[in-house]
């Protein structure tokens, strides 16, 4: 397909492998967005002062809204409602990395959470780099709907991209040996799940075939670039190849996924299509 | 005239987060028309996951049809044009400041404090208590602030 030839949601529907690739893109992005927000919002009332609660609810808040257009999109495809695509779809056909599933730390946010700050930032870093990677691809998509998208949203990243580096390096420079041993096992939890979270689960030459994803098999490389080159600069241990596990592009999920749907489905699922 | 009316009604419709703002000053607005008895308008949102966007939406319906109750009213909420704090007008940035929030300027360690206009103001937290604001303190006045984001 000619790289000007732009179509819109409304004209993907009826072909075929447009459709597939716009599809598969949107879930990630989407099921990313909203397992990270979730994750995010489980921080409220726990963040390390009150000025932070307040911004990681603001970053939560975010994150499930990004999620929200990205459904709203899948919807455009027929596909069902964003409420419903967001709540009701079992584990196993969610395509968020596994990376993002991973609890906060020990217990539960309303007993005894021993959340671990150092790893939520980590791992939202890694997300934030990773999304602003495929929003900078999109920006040239053959689809219009998600160019305007990733026009719009990956302004609003930049914020979240600068929050956690400023958190790393705070926690590096400002901080004690303690905080500086936490944001080095932080790099190597994140590290030791980031495998599929750079993945497009095997599409990506259908994602660059078809241009809904522009350059989507050179992304993975450039991810791995930016996230060395900013640990690096801080001097700590190069991510050394990550662990293969479980793939959640390609609905390979662990059990804190399913746990995480069942509180974040609780009230939707009494009721499904009730007007608040 | 019918649209000059319509931008008069519009200029009442404020966002709730911050309510001294009308949408038009915020920029929100991108196309507004009268068309025989249709009324078009299409909003576009500030932050993409703003919770408020649907309040507005939903209060310039109601807004439209008290004024014009046999017209037609569309209006349409989408991302066509991605908004940027460019589009706050002149009036948008000094009732920004009246509210006690800096309007977004382009250096976000520099921004004037709301309350006494000094610059000796330190960034606390690019996030705050809406998305499209970032938490600041100014050592001058020893006031918090919060300053609209740059976008």
């Amino acid at each position: 397909m000619a790289r000007t030839e732009r179509r819109s949601i409304q004209e993907i529907k009826d072909v075929p492998d447009l459709r597939v690739a716009t599809q598969a893109v949107l879930f990630q992005l989407a099921d990313d967005d909203m397992v990270i927000g979730f994750r995010d919002q489980e921080w409220l009332g726990l963040a390390p002062h009150i000025e932070e609660d307040v911004a990681f609810g603001s970053i939560a808040q975010e994150e499930i809204g990004h999620a929200a257009h990205y459904y709203e999109l899948l919807s455009q495809l027929d596909l069902g409602s964003r409420d419903d695509l967001a709540s009701l779809r079992p584990a196993e056909e969610r395509r968020n990395s596994v990376l993002l599933e991973r609890p906060n730390g020990l217990g539960t946010y309303l007993e005894s959470p021993h959340f671990d700050w150092a790893f939520t930032i980590m791992r939202h870093y890694f997300h934030d780099v990773w999304e602003m990677r495929c929003l900078g691809a999109l920006t040239q998509s053959a689809a219009i709907e998600l160019g305007l998208a990733a026009d719009k949203i990956l302004a609003e990243k930049r914020y979240h991209r600068a929050h956690q580096e400023l958190w790393i390096k705070t926690m590096l420079d400002r901080g004690d040996e303690q905080s500086q041993e936490r944001v080095k096992k932080a790099l190597a939890d994140t590290n030791e799940w980031a495998a599929d979270l750079p993945d497009f689960g095997g599409q990506e030459c259908l994602f660059e075939e078809t241009r809904i994803v522009p350059g989507a098999s050179t992304l993975s490389t450039s991810f791995w670039q930016e996230i060395d080159a900013f640990t690096g600069a801080l001097g700590l241990p190069r991510p050394s190849g990550t662990v293969t596990r479980l793939n959640g592009r390609r609905g390979q999920h662990t059990p804190a996924l399913q746990e995480a749907l069942e509180v974040w489905s609780e009230v939707y699922r009494l009721e499904p299509g009730a007007q608040w | 005239m019918l649209s000059a009316e319509l931008m008069d009604i519009l200029r009442e419709v404020t966002d709730p987060e911050i309510p001294r703002v009308s949408i038009v000053d915020l920029g929100m607005v991108e196309g507004a028309s009268v068309k025989g008895e249709h009324i078009t308008v299409s909003l576009i949102p500030t932050f993409v996951g703003c919770p408020a966007q649907m309040l507005i939406q939903e209060k310039v319906q109601e807004h439209l049809l008290a004024a014009f109750p046999t017209h037609a009213i569309s209006v349409r909420l989408s991302l066509e044009v991605p908004w940027s704090t460019d589009r706050i007008t002149d009036t948008g940035r000094q009732a920004l400041k009246q509210s006690g929030i800096a309007p977004p300027g382009a250096d976000l360690n520099d921004v004037a404090c709301p309350f006494c206009n000094r610059h000796d103001t330190l960034l606390q937290n690019l996030f705050a208590s809406t998305s499209c604001r970032s938490l600041y303190y100014c050592r001058a006045c020893q006031n918090p602030f919060e300053a609209f984001k740059p976008l």
